[in-house]
């Protein structure tokens, strides 16, 4: 059966917390944008900072912040941290990355083939879709597939580079929810808090 | 700003908008594209200190204009009616964060309108912003174009409220969908 095909797809094995943790190590001035669901509770477990701006909403949006944003910082290196169901709802976003090139930026997918926040079901990533395929055939300079920890740490510094972005990274992760850790979801004093943190005012 | 555009041609509402954005900081502007907005979008790329940046969708536009937001950057999003529901749950990243919007929008489907596609979204569009909780403004005659966008941009920028600008589709003219003969 062509169903009992694509459900042999493999999925990844890396532990998600782990994984972004080893990411945002010495961190420096990064600033990190996370999308939806796991993401923003893995990028919270990894250290809280001002520097973080979590979304809990604005589903297939998280690319398109962290473009504007790193549009704006253009000194700044900017990570989009989110998983492969929030980044599938914008595909368009990353066409739109990578013709508006912004050297200091790289969208981090952290896939696991499935919708955990809401059950589990597989994702088109799960069924099948190669995200980084599609990140290539967008245009993005940089296109990597990370599948442990290893290659985490040589990814790493590439996250600070200025000068060849815009960054793809598929990091295959394994499916399953860790306990919740919840960043705090007041838009308000999270945007303020960030945007302090870059030394401007808060109206 | 001087505003002697009626008799103009081709007409200066363009310009006068961008100046109006020009004075109010604008440092990206976002779209996707419309007949109606094409000498805004041309002015935008060939300003050298102005991002500029072609959209797939609308939506996309909201979430950069967050983004340009928490990066300090103040951001305009352009689009045409019917992108503005694509636009609408993407609107909650705005109210939820009380981040300033500014977008202008060229209205179709609401007067001479040729094509009846237009006209579902056209006539729904200023409700749907309502709906968000958009404050939806609007520019009926080119001489006020830098007036309404100035205090859109005031509205938004100082006021941390989410402003949408209504181009009416009467002075942007009819579409020619057939050369005349």
């Amino acid at each position: 059966m062509g169903e009992a095909k694509v459900m042999s797809h493999s999925f990844g094995s890396l532990d998600r917390r782990e994984a972004v943790k080893a990411l945002l190590a010495d961190r420096k001035d990064l600033l990190v944008v996370t999308g939806l669901g796991s993401p923003s509770y893995d990028v919270f477990a990894a250290g809280e900072h001002d520097g973080n701006f979590y979304l809990w909403g604005a589903m297939g949006g998280a690319a398109m912040v962290g473009l504007g944003l790193a549009l704006a910082q253009p000194k700044r290196p900017v990570v989009v941290v989110t998983g492969d169901g929030e980044q599938m709802m914008g595909l368009g976003s990353l066409l739109t990355v990578a013709v508006r090139k912004p050297r200091n930026f790289t969208v981090a997918v952290l896939d696991n083939g499935h919708f955990g926040e809401t059950g589990m079901q597989l994702s088109h990533s799960g069924l099948g879709v190669r995200l980084s395929v599609i990140a290539q055939g967008a245009g993005f300079p940089s296109v990597t597939e990370i599948v442990d920890l290893d290659g985490i740490a040589d990814y790493r510094p590439r996250l600070h580079s200025l000068s060849d972005g815009p960054r793809f990274a598929r990091i295959k992760i394994a499916p399953g929810n860790p306990e919740r850790v919840l960043p705090p979801r007041d838009g308000v004093f999270v945007k303020s808090r960030f945007r302090k943190n870059l030394g401007y005012s808060v109206s | 700003m001087s505003s002697s555009t009626r008799a103009a041609s081709p007409p200066d509402w363009p310009l006068d908008i961008f100046n109006t954005l020009k004075e109010y900081g604008v440092a990206q502007i976002s779209y996707v594209p419309d007949a109606g907005h094409s000498r805004l979008i041309n002015l935008a790329h060939d300003d050298e200190a102005i991002k500029t940046t072609v959209l797939t969708t609308e939506e996309e536009g909201i979430a950069l204009c967050a983004g340009a937001w928490i990066g300090g950057d103040r951001s305009v999003l352009l689009m045409q009616s019917s992108g503005v529901g694509n636009c609408v749950n993407m609107l909650s990243l705005m109210s939820s964060c009380r981040m300033p919007l500014l977008t202008l929008v060229t209205m179709r489907g609401e007067w001479a309108e040729f094509n009846p596609w237009q006209i579902p979204m056209g006539s729904a569009a200023s409700g749907a912003f309502e709906l968000m909780g958009v404050t939806v403004l609007r520019i009926q005659s080119p001489d006020e174009s830098a007036e309404v966008v100035s205090a859109g941009a005031s509205l938004a920028f100082d006021g941390d409220r989410q402003v949408a600008v209504l181009l009416s589709q009467r002075m942007l003219g009819k579409k020619k969908w057939v050369k005349p003969r």
